[in-house]
């Protein structure tokens, strides 16, 4: 039981933030916990793409005189797999704007209603 | 030689939308001509696509001419070609639309907007095009953050509404990147062509599993499937005008489609119909979807809020012939994306103009509006009739369609449904269409009312595309036969 737990640890890390990530964007009550939250699960799922990556001994992709020299032999167990940082890389750019408008539509709010609770703002609307 | 037309149909709004901005700094008019060329260029271009996809067959074009499963490829085939030129053509009617509207509620904002409705709509149309899972990610985020922020400009509610569908949406999104990072993994492709080729092999791997399970409830999030609909109705009622008749014709409309394409292009349709019941529990809960969607806008007071609670009800019929599983209940389907969209488009523009010349829509407000606004409650009635489902109009047809499929899967509780819903909208509709078309009877025993009730119709341009949304839906009606025969045949997968 240990050992499955200890052997892929990277995952168990990964669902445990993005657990604590979802917990705050459904269950915290003040508006900026849940942008915190929002963050924690799209941290969480960065870390499982480039986790899953990893290689043992494996090093950076870039391949060192292989242009113009003809054919090399390349293993590719030996480099980590540079496709899911990559996709990553632009998932840190969406992420990035979700952001930066969750935080703009945040000041919206507090400039209406003075409070980021949102069961005062409920309060307040009805 | 590969026709350009696909790639160019997602850049012209991309380009354009960057380039409102300094023109808009300019001058402020140029906005919205410059949002019109875009837009038209764009529906020339999906025209063209729909076009060789009808004469020479499926569209792979290969982005800076990378090999697939390496680089991203857009795909067309018969079914988002025709998403493809319903989505830039409900854009470009929305556009006409948005100029007296937009200048009335957000006149400080007007060049930011005109800005991300072109982001808005270029998300769309990549969601559609796309061949790569990744990038269909990275477009949803695009059309996703875009109607965030569309949202939030709208009246007093919005900013609270948007908050609340920013977190819905984003769980979604990130569920469906959970679901493309799993297949990733098991697979070693993004590519959906490539993922249908090497997925049937893994169809018992428990990580496949979960990718779907995260794919169907992200993409359920997005197109407000109940009982995932929490965020629309408040987003929706809030958001300025033009936006609500933007977004609720196409934002669901693309989820659905996106639905479609998980289930039956990159999986294969045994997987969702035999190895897991998909497709059962997808019917079930399209009919609790429509029957929730028509009972809750029996209660709302507010035209804007009901129409929302309709399109809820309207996903569900597109979930439901998803969910029968079979070629009259796909074909019901695929239609009913272009004619809802038809639908929702006219009934939210006539929402948006009466609230221009009014600024009212609770239902029991809208007294005497058929000899004020005669041609606008008109084309009122006619989107009614088509939700309800009256043969002239084209949304006889899809229902017709769904109907056959649920009898051709014996499912009579599905055929009780679409039946009970009909009443339902035959009742929600006479409620709005009494209080508009017949008058109190106090009013008459006054006298003289009738002589001070002038016509003040919507302007031209709001007034037009309406007239075109409810000429749509008739001509859609007379010619779904040939829509099915030429397009929506070749949309269902082959195996059905």
């Amino acid at each position: 039981m240990f050992d499955f737990i200890l052997s892929k640890y990277n995952y168990w890390i990964y669902i445990i933030l993005m657990m604590i990530g979802f917990y705050a964007m459904i269950g915290k009550k003040n508006l900026v916990k849940k942008i915190i939250g929002i963050n924690i699960f799209q941290t969480a799922i960065i870390l499982f793409f480039v986790s899953t990556a990893a290689k043992r001994g494996g090093t950076l992709p870039i391949v060192e005189h292989a242009h113009g020299h003809g054919i090399h032999h390349i293993h590719a167990a030996s480099y980590v797999n540079p496709l899911p940082h990559v996709l990553m890389l632009t998932a840190i750019v969406v992420m990035v704007s979700t952001l930066g408008v969750a935080l703009a539509i945040v000041i919206a709010i507090y400039r209406r209603y003075n409070t980021l609770e949102e069961d005062e703002i409920l309060e307040q609307r009805k | 030689m590969t026709p350009q037309s696909p790639v160019l149909l997602v850049v012209i709004p991309l380009i354009f939308a960057f380039l409102t901005l300094p023109f808009g700094w300019w001058r402020k008019g140029l906005c919205y001509p410059i949002t019109l060329v875009a837009l038209s260029l764009s529906f020339l271009a999906s025209l063209h696509t729909l076009h060789t996809v009808i004469t020479t067959g499926t569209i792979h074009y290969w982005l800076g001419n990378w090999e697939p499963p390496w680089g991203i490829e857009y795909v067309v085939d018969h079914l988002n070609a025709f998403v493809l030129v319903i989505v830039s053509f409900v854009s470009l009617v929305v556009a006409i639309y948005s100029k007296r509207s937009v200048e009335q509620e957000l006149p400080e904002k007007i060049v930011f907007f005109y800005c991300v409705f072109l982001l808005q709509v270029a998300g769309l149309l990549g969601i559609v095009v796309t061949g790569d899972m990744f990038n269909l990610y990275v477009f949803l985020e695009i059309a996703s953050l875009a109607g965030y922020a569309l949202i939030a400009i709208g009246e007093d509610g919005a900013p609270f509404a948007s908050f609340n569908y920013l977190i819905f949406g984003t769980i979604g999104a990130c569920f469906y990147l959970l679901g493309v990072g799993y297949l990733y993994v098991s697979t070693g492709s993004l590519n959906m062509a490539d993922l249908f080729q090497i997925l049937p092999d893994l169809y018992q791997s428990k990580v496949v599993l979960v990718a779907f399970a995260f794919f169907m409830v992200g993409v359920g999030l997005k197109m407000a499937l109940f009982p995932l609909h929490v965020w629309l109705p408040d987003a929706y009622t809030y958001a300025p005008s033009t936006v609500s008749a933007l977004l609720a014709p196409l934002m669901t409309k693309v989820g659905a489609y996106v639905m479609i394409r998980i289930m039956f292009t990159v999986f294969k349709p045994q997987f969702c119909i035999e190895l897991i019941p998909v497709t059962t529990i997808l019917g079930w809960m399209a009919a609790g979807a429509i029957l929730f969607g028509a009972v809750m806008a029996l209660a709302q007071t507010d035209l804007k809020r009901m129409l929302a609670y309709i399109l809820v009800s309207e996903v569900g019929y597109i979930a439901l012939g998803v969910g029968l599983a079979n070629r009259a209940g796909l074909t019901g389907a695929i239609l009913h994306i272009l004619n809802d969209s038809f639908m929702m488009l006219a009934l939210f523009l006539v929402v948006g103009a009466i609230m221009y010349r009014s600024g009212k829509r609770e239902i029991s407000q809208l007294r005497y509006l058929h000899r004020r606004m005669p041609f606008t409650m008109a084309a009122f009635v006619i989107a009614a009739l088509s939700v309800i489902g009256i043969p002239p109009t084209c949304g006889f047809f899809s229902k017709w369609y769904l109907i056959l499929g649920a009898i051709d899967a014996s499912q009579w509780a599905f055929v009780a449904v679409l039946l009970v819903s009909s009443l339902l909208n035959v009742i929600l509709f006479f409620r709005v269409i009494e209080h508009a078309y017949l008058e109190p009877d106090e009013e008459h025993a006054g006298g003289g009312s009738e002589l001070a009730i002038t016509i003040e119709e919507a302007p031209l341009s709001m007034l037009v595309p309406i007239l075109i949304a409810t000429a749509g839906i008739m001509v859609f009606g007379v010619l779904s036969g040939k829509i099915i025969s030429t397009v929506i045949q070749f949309a269902v997968p082959k195996c059905f």
